[in-house]
């Protein structure tokens, strides 16, 4: 890792590591409200793996939830920041190839993500008592899911121009992606059409997969979430590299 | 020398860029050589961060080449932007850090580990030593501006560009930054400096270039500008508020003290001038007869390129 690369990546760290009351505290108090409540109201209604209670079940995919929508944020906001106020230019003045500039956005939010992640799970550890089948699923998916957000967050942190612009990215692709994706609900307990359309999903594979590495079982088998994930960073590096090699945005 | 001089600092060859209909910048070509102090100057639109955003990579040339200190900005950016200190125009900053931790960065990104020795030394010479700690966000404008410099010097680019560092400065801090910059100059620093100022131009730059919509309308040593056989300047105050006529109204400009700089091709057309005046009833409280500097070498200029 060139000394640049290292430096674009601390400097990203430390930027939401000082304000982590509101980029790390605020999303687990988020995560730990959801528990409390859908645990409590949904117990009954919502029908899971067997032998696996509601709020176990809901833990992983509210852990992962969090970790994906704040690796997001962290790059998007960070470059919309940057590019808002003017001083991503002291970045792109600098002998920093487009390479090095996409690695460490795309670690710090990964970083930020994994953190929030821990946060949750650290959290909801005094509610509910989990199973930890395959560790290094878990830890594979959780990387990988804030990998592809954080990439996603790449895009449409260069794409916007104005802070609604990328709210509207937020509000219109990631949420829905992330709420109908199982956080809440086990697919199988949706009607066949709404099953089918949770399948073109990726971020559906995400949860499920790291679900998986909990309690071993899961709606498809881990190695389809895997070749899905993998599949996705894949393309999503490929046009975001792209898009950044051109200078789109960034080097007019 | 010829425009393809490898030794030189910056070479600018036929640029062009476009943004939609607007010719930004019109076949530029110009070579800076190592140890200038060089102007680029121009009313404001006329191509000059453009030029320079373009030199930092911040842009691309949609055609032409440029180089900086031998290398392509484009195909050898990490060399290019190695030797390249830029001071951006816009007051920017990066409100999460201080003053050290914003220099630290910027060293670091240039590959730069320890240099918190070199950091001291120009806090140091910018005055900004006790402000090392703070927060970006707590510095007067003047003090971001200073943070601006440092920051373009963490590397020690043998090139160093300021786009209108004293905008909006206080008159201490102009002349502070402006000894300091001389001082790497006479280090053997090239310079290259935009400025609104032109007796700060004047006083410094060894050559200038001068911009107009996008093109390059002089190229030439700071002397030879200032002896250029253009014109004498008639400076006058006029009696009450009868309006000049028409004819000299195009040579004319306000200066700053109030009174009307005339731009004339020599002596027989200042005292037709003062006939003209007399005839058509404009009374005048005082009349010099100046040499040219280069705010009226510059007005000259503009107006025979329109
Ligand atoms: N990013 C841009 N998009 C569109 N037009 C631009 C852009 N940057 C500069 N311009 C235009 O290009 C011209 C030159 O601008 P600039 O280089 O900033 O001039 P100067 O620095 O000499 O005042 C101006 O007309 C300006 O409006
Ligand atoms: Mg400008």
């Amino acid at each position: 890792m060139s000394i640049a690369l290292r430096t674009l990546l601390y400097k990203e760290v430390l930027r939401f590591w000082k304000v982590g009351f509101q980029t790390v505290g605020a999303p687990v108090l988020t995560a730990l409200l959801y528990l409390l409540v859908f645990s409590h109201v949904l117990d009954r209604h919502v029908e899971v793996y067997g032998g696996v209670s509601y709020a176990a079940f809901l833990v992983p995919g509210l852990v992962m939830m969090s970790l994906l929508q704040n690796a997001f944020s962290n790059s998007s906001s960070s470059l919309i920041q940057s590019k808002v106020t003017g001083n991503i230019v002291f970045v792109l003045l600098a002998p920093i190839s487009y390479r090095e500039f996409y690695a460490a956005y795309v670690l710090a939010a990964v970083i930020r993500g994994l953190v929030v992640g821990a946060g949750v799970w650290l959290v909801t550890l005094w509610f509910v008592e989990l199973p930890y089948a395959h560790p290094l699923w878990i830890l594979f998916f959780a990387t990988l899911g804030g990998a592809i957000l954080a990439s996603l967050g790449v895009i449409a942190g260069i794409w916007a121009d104005k802070f609604d612009q990328l709210a509207a990215f937020q509000n219109f692709v990631v949420m829905p992606l992330t709420f109908l994706s199982g956080v809440f609900y086990s697919i199988h307990s949706l009607p066949a059409f709404w099953q089918t359309v949770s399948h073109v999903n990726p971020f559906f594979y995400m949860i499920d997969g790291f679900r998986y590495g909990f309690f071993g079982q899961s709606d498809v088998s881990p190695w389809i979430s895997a070749l899905v994930a993998g599949g996705s960073f894949v393309a999503l590096t490929y046009a975001t590299l792209n898009m950044l090699a051109r200078g789109y945005k960034l080097r007019s | 020398m010829s425009i393809s001089d490898p030794s030189a600092a910056l070479l600018i060859d036929g640029v062009c860029k476009r943004y939609g209909s607007l010719q930004a910048l019109d076949h530029v070509s110009l070579t800076v050589r190592q140890g200038e102090f060089f102007g680029l100057l121009g009313p404001n639109g006329a191509g000059k961060t453009t030029l320079i955003s373009l030199l930092a990579g911040l842009g691309r040339a949609d055609s032409g080449v440029i180089r900086v200190m031998g290398h392509d900005v484009v195909a050898g950016y990490r060399d290019a932007r190695r030797n390249l200190g830029v001071v951006p125009q816009e007051l920017v900053f990066d409100p999460f850090f201080t003053v050290r931790e914003t220099l630290r960065i910027q060293s670091g990104y240039f590959g730069l580990r320890r240099n918190d020795d070199w950091i001291d030394e120009i806090l140091h010479h910018l005055d900004l030593h006790t402000k090392a700690e703070v927060n970006m966000r707590a510095l007067s404008g003047g003090m971001k501006r200073r943070v601006l410099v440092a920051q373009a010097l963490v590397h020690r680019p043998p090139v160093i560009v300021l786009d209108e560092p004293t905008a909006g400065v206080d008159v201490e801090l102009r002349q502070g930054l402006w000894a300091f910059v001389r001082d790497l100059n006479r280090q053997g620093h090239t310079i290259v400096l935009t400025t609104h100022y032109l007796e700060e131009a004047e006083s410094l730059c060894g050559r200038i270039a001068m911009l107009k919509q996008g093109r390059v309308i002089a190229l030439d040593n700071t002397t030879s500008l200032l002896a250029r056989p253009i014109h004498q300047t008639l400076r006058l105050r006029l009696r009450g508020d009868i309006a000049l006529p028409a004819d000299l109204r195009a040579v004319a400009r306000a200066t700053a003290d109030g009174r009307v700089a005339l731009a004339l091709e020599n002596a027989d057309a200042v005292s037709a001038c003062l006939a003209r005046l007399h005839a058509a009833g404009v009374g005048l409280e005082e009349i010099e007869l100046v040499r040219p500097d280069l705010e009226d070498i510059f007005i000259s200029i503009m107006r025979e390129a329109a």
